[in-house]
């Protein structure tokens, strides 16, 4: 009885974490634009500098009529918003928060595991532009595909990098291994797999599946209320994703100053939390590239150099050992 | 939704219906679409220096179906009349129409063949905004008025039956200028002036001490 009651609270943190963090970022996102731009951002809700915007959005969107092409296929479209959540709902499971037993569930395969199903997203946007019966919706998904698929090569290239250099899969086992000297010694492949990261779940400037001055809103301009509060919900969970992913991987997980024991999950939370700003950030400062330029930047520049950041780890994984 | 005519009425009823109104208030998407010149003020409110973000309307939707407001920036031609209404008819409930400018709202100086003399003739319009074009704090008093519009809407037949038998909402919408409805200081002076019936000649007097007038 007690295992079955930890299995159940821990799905129950991971669930609030999956529910909480989320809007955190997506607050953030909205007050750190707004004063980039030079702006407020949303002042009233709430009381105290709009912190219930996000929550007065989401209870909105619950009672917004669900309105359904008549074209549409029905079950499809309506299924496509779910199967964006969920992958990311799972991906949360394996990351571990601090040391020893704090995560959802420590797989020895776990990185294995989270770019195995951080890859299904791409089946949730197809399956959104194509059931929409919309030229728009379908044009998106498409982009999207073309993007996702190009991008995971150097996304999992630079992902086994490091992976060779801790000789493990399981993300926990990654950050024990790591070392500060590792910033340098894995950061083409830090920066590869962040510009990736970014592409996979179609943030600016890589957003051009979502195009709304081309495309309406691609594949999600026919989702109305609840179904589309998911796909928001889908991409600030997959801006956490990828900043504890890239946490995780290369800047050291809950390994801080001091305290790694004790702190750890703030250490965590803090650099999460900068990398989401820096997600953010580059929203403000850069504008959408071309298709062209996206499928080159993959191609030309960030494969190449995943895979030269292969050879390098192994090289000097072989002088170490 | 049809849900709220089986809560049972009274405080319940009362709580669900001002959350539900405040949620549509605070989150109250524009639909992206300019028609004339009233669109280039509209697109001002939205900058830095006026900011309807503060509000939560900080994203236009490009698509209607993500839109709560339909704000008519501008005169609607003939030709752009069924466009209008289809826009209108792909945004998804609850719904509401600002129509901006006199152009939108009567046909303002195009009183001919080509204008549709207000847009009421095709889609039904909750507040009326006039100038030509409105500057964009108009713009923004004209969606505060709607915010206090939204929050005094009823959940439901029961409830506007009973609101209607009162005699409406109280104190009526629109009574309280924005910006002393947003102040509190300016608000309890507002208050003070309407128990001695003298709101105007406050609002006059509060104008002169500004010196907004001397610009």
């Amino acid at each position: 009885m007690p295992a079955a009651l930890e299995v159940v609270l821990r799905v129950a943190a991971v669930m609030a974490a999956f529910l909480v963090v989320p809007l955190v970022v997506g607050q953030m996102e909205h007050k750190v634009m707004a004063h980039m731009q030079g702006r407020l951002g949303p002042m009233y809700a709430g009381g105290f500098h709009g912190w219930a915007q996000l929550i007065a959005d989401g209870i909105k969107f619950v009672q917004k009529e669900e309105v359904v092409p008549r074209a549409a296929d029905r079950p499809v479209f309506r299924l496509a918003p779910i199967v964006a959540l969920v992958p990311y709902l799972v991906a949360l499971l394996v990351i571990p928060l601090g040391p020893g037993d704090l995560v959802g569930e420590p797989l020895d395969i776990g990185l294995f595991m989270v770019l195995a199903v951080v890859g299904v997203g791409i089946v949730a946007v197809m399956m959104a532009g194509w059931a929409s019966a919309n030229k728009y919706s379908l044009l998106g998904a498409l982009r999207a595909a073309a993007q996702l698929l190009g991008y995971e090569l150097p996304f999992v290239l630079a992902a086994a990098s490091v992976a060779m250099a801790a000789g493990t899969l399981s993300l926990p086992g990654i950050v024990e291994a790591w070392r500060p000297w590792w910033l340098l010694w894995q950061l083409p492949a830090l920066v590869v797999f962040f510009i990736a990261g970014l592409a996979e779940i179609r943030r600016p400037p890589f957003d051009m599946p979502v195009a709304d001055s081309e495309l309406v809103f691609g594949y999600m301009t026919e989702y109305t209320g609840l179904r589309f509060a998911f796909f928001l919900l889908a991409e600030y969970v997959g801006i956490v994703v990828i900043s504890a992913l890239t946490t995780v991987l290369f800047l050291g997980g809950w390994k801080g100053p001091f305290a790694d024991v004790e702190l750890g999950w703030l250490w965590t939370l803090i650099k999460v939390f900068a990398v989401s700003f820096v997600i953010i950030w580059l929203r403000v400062a850069y504008p959408r590239l071309r298709a062209d330029q996206l499928q080159r930047l993959c191609w030309l520049v960030l494969v190449p150099l995943a895979l030269g950041q292969l050879a390098l780890t192994a090289v000097v994984r072989l002088a170490i050992a | 939704m049809g849900i709220e005519e089986h809560i049972p009425g009274g405080i319940l009823l009362g709580t669900v219906e001002k959350l539900v109104n405040w949620t549509r208030k605070q989150s109250l998407w524009p639909a992206t679409f300019g028609l004339a010149c009233c669109a280039i003020e509209m697109m001002a409110a939205g900058s830095a220096r006026y900011d309807m973000a503060r509000f939560g309307m900080e994203v236009f939707r490009a698509s209607p179906r993500q839109a709560d407001l339909m704000i008519v920036a501008g005169r609607v031609s003939q030709k752009m009349a069924p466009v209008v209404r289809q826009i209108y008819d792909q945004m998804p409930e609850p719904k509401w129409v600002l129509s901006m400018g006199v152009c939108a709202s009567s046909g303002g100086m195009f009183n001919n063949y080509a204008i549709v003399q207000g847009v009421d003739h095709i889609v039904p319009v909750d507040m009326y905004l006039p100038g030509c074009p409105p500057r964009p704090e108009m713009l923004m008093d004209a969606i505060l008025k709607l915010h206090d519009k939204i929050m005094n809407e009823p959940l439901g037949e029961r409830r506007r039956r009973k609101l209607e038998a009162q005699g409406g909402p109280d104190p009526l919408v629109g009574t309280i200028p924005s910006s002393y409805r947003y102040n509190k200081a300016k608000r309890r002076q507002w208050e003070q002036a309407v128990a001695e019936g003298r709101q105007e000649q406050l609002r006059i007097a509060n104008w002169m001490q500004e010196g907004a007038h001397r610009g």
